[in-house]
């Protein structure tokens, strides 16, 4: 449609556009030129060229690798467990009848739970000190384990607790979404499925599965996306001095490169930050390419 | 396959807590013989849709039996039954396509009754030809008209080859037109399969014209069972009379006295032998014969011409409706004259009810 009146049409974008331009687009530009600065200094305020001298540095880093290990094992792991563990959830879910809502809710409330009153409380569990084992160690000690600290001890277990602690963190929003994703399956299809005789597991397969499928993709793409950026989740468990802990993510380094108690290098966080967005703008193309080929819109 | 329902009852628990059970289908008892299409007639909430799926399996009775030629079905569950289902919506699994639908039931076999893919292949275009959907076996079901989805559906229900075809409201989702085309349709493939079917409608003149049997209920109670004709010509009370027929049947308040039927004040009709009493007088709109010296006399409001008939809006101080109907042959509108005009009634074509139980006199 075509319409003499376009300047009206801009004139309504007028504030959000302003608004995206100088919060959104003025950055992203900055953090480009940051990051193909050489050598800049806040003092001075001027670099001494440009180039990929920032890239070099900052996939050297010893620390940068190990976030970006951290970050890929937090990825690899939670989304597909979650993903998986919220599905059967929910399923289980719409399948009870009394009682649906109180779960619901039950399930719901890690969600509207502060992060860092959770970390506090995974902390209690696991952490062993001078002067108590933990929760956890305890009860392994029962099954004749135990005696680990996943807070500070071997990096295995920090990152257990670290998983452990993200898949309950993002599974009531998954729930929430696939329980009304499944809830909006005619029930029909399924009765109609009973007549014809097909089993449970085929009726999950065959008509469940595909019929939530579009849900199920969106949840893996933003959770994709939302483990990349995992941050805070790392400093409720084991403080804000990650590197330390070996626990560091990419979000974490760019942070500290910015503000931390050796940070001032807004050129590596740029530079970081960019290699961020690229492996996040190739995993997601990769997702929307399978799932086009797998989901059905219906 | 012979289908035979004992004395069968759904209740449903009150959603309220103090409410009464609500009796869906209450002491069902009737027997559709083997290869028959069957109406079930009813209006909207009368348990027609509950007595289909107790019959295929979805819902269990509370109590009474359920027959399948000698089997007891009454406690197997629906894929042991052997029955195919269409739903009012088709319920076509959207992701997959015509094909993949109709074969669907016969993917599920197990055991000895597995069959071959070529095999499954095979049973699958044949139901699709059946149905005259074999064209469009790779097109997934949004890309199908509602009378092809339809097809699609029936063919799914009959791939396996049921004991017992069962179609709720199958014709109510189609256009007028459609209708008519798909009725006949399905009367052809019932011919063609030999599969005893039964299908839920509210729609009487859908029951009517290609049923060999029909089950007229209301609030859960089977009223009548018969021939489409015979329920028609011989309601056993008001309920069924008014149901069947459009025109319906007008009503009007009369009286019995001395073996003959008064309207108002004037004696429409000899009754013999039928004892004294107020009634409820059912008159078919084709029982009417225009004559000028006959005995029920009715206010005239106006003639609508309908083509081959012409009806005739008259109105009575005893009627219950807005007004009574009566059709005639459109040539003898033309002695229709003055304010008021005078009927002779045709016996066969009038019925009449207790006043108080509403059952036929």
């Amino acid at each position: 449609m075509k319409t003499k009146n376009n300047w009206k049409a801009w004139l309504y974008l007028l504030p959000a556009i302003a608004f995206l331009a100088v919060f959104m687009v003025y950055p992203l530009i900055d953090v480009c030129v940051y990051a193909l600065e050489e050598n800049y200094s806040f003092a001075q305020g001027e670099a001494t060229g440009i180039g990929l001298a920032n890239f070099r540095y900052v996939l050297s880093d010893p620390y940068f690798v190990q976030a970006v290990k951290n970050t890929f094992l937090i990825v690899i792991i939670t989304v597909p467990v979650s993903t998986g563990v919220s599905l059967l959830i929910s399923l289980g879910l719409s399948s009870i009848k009394k009682l649906q809502n109180a779960f619901q809710t039950i399930y719901f409330l890690p969600y509207v739970t502060n992060t860092l009153a959770v970390g506090l409380v995974f902390m209690i569990l696991f952490r062993k000190t001078d002067y108590t084992e933990g929760l956890v160690n305890l009860l392994l000690g029962k099954l004749g384990l135990g005696g680990v600290d996943f807070i500070e001890g071997p990096y295995w277990a920090k990152m257990f607790v670290m998983c452990f602690y993200t898949v309950w963190v993002v599974m009531p929003f998954k729930i929430l979404i696939m329980t009304s994703a499944l809830a909006s399956v005619n029930p029909d299809y399924y009765k109609a499925a009973k007549v014809d005789g097909a089993s449970s597991f085929r009726i999950f397969r065959k008509i469940t599965l595909p019929m939530i499928s579009s849900t199920v993709f969106y949840l893996i793409i933003t959770g994709f996306i939302g483990a990349f950026k995992a941050y805070s989740d790392e400093v409720a468990l084991f403080g804000t001095n990650l590197n330390a802990a070996g626990m560091n993510t990419i979000v974490g380094y760019v942070y500290d490169m910015l503000y931390g108690s050796s940070g001032g290098y807004p050129s590596y966080a740029a530079a970081a930050a960019l290699i961020l967005f690229a492996i996040v703008f190739t995993i997601t193309y990769i997702n929307l390419t399978v799932s086009k080929k797998t989901v059905q819109y219906v | 396959m012979r289908v035979l329902l004992e004395n069968l009852t759904k209740r449903f628990a009150s959603r309220t807590e103090k409410g009464r059970d609500v009796i869906a289908v209450n002491n069902f008892c009737f027997e559709i013989p083997d290869g028959q299409l069957v109406g079930l007639l009813g209006p909207s909430g009368c348990g027609k849709s509950t007595t289909l799926n107790l019959i295929s399996g979805l819902e269990t009775p509370s109590e009474g039996r359920i027959l399948f030629g000698d089997q007891d079905v009454t406690r197997l569950p629906p894929e042991e039954r052997g029955v195919g289902l269409v739903f009012q919506n088709y319920a076509l699994y959207p992701h997959l396509t015509v094909e993949e639908n109709i074969i669907f039931p016969l993917q599920n076999l197990k055991g000895k009754q597995k069959m071959t893919k070529e095999a499954m292949h095979e049973k699958a275009l044949e139901a699709a030809r059946l149905v005259q959907i074999d064209p469009l076996m790779e097109r997934k079901p949004k890309e199908l008209s509602g009378g092809q989805q339809q097809r699609v559906a029936i063919a799914r229900a009959l791939v396996k080859i049921p004991n017992v075809l069962l179609l709720d409201e199958p014709l109510s989702n189609l256009d007028a037109r459609l209708r008519l085309q798909t009725r006949e349709e399905l009367r052809r493939i019932q011919r063609d399969t030999g599969v005893t079917t039964i299908f839920v409608t509210h729609d009487q003149e859908e029951a009517m014209s290609i049923s060999d049997l029909i089950i007229v209920m209301k609030d859960g109670v089977v009223n009548q069972i018969g021939k489409p004709q015979e329920v028609y010509d011989d309601p056993v009370n008001l309920f069924v009379a008014q149901f069947l027929g459009t025109p319906a049947i007008n009503v009007l308040e009369g009286e019995l006295r001395g073996g003959r039927l008064f309207i108002g004040e004037e004696a429409v009709l000899d009754m013999p032998g039928k004892a004294d009493g107020p009634v409820w007088v059912g008159i078919r709109p084709e029982g009417f014969l225009l004559d000028e010296n006959g005995p029920f006399t009715c206010a005239l409001d106006r003639v609508e011409v309908m083509g081959r008939d012409v009806s005739v809006v008259c109105t009575h101080g005893k009627m219950t409706g807005r007004n009574i109907r009566a059709i005639i042959p459109s040539e003898d509108r033309n002695s229709i004259r003055g304010e008021t005009v005078r009927f002779r009634l045709k016996p066969a074509k009038v019925h009449v009810f207790d006043r108080e139980s509403e059952a036929r006199r």
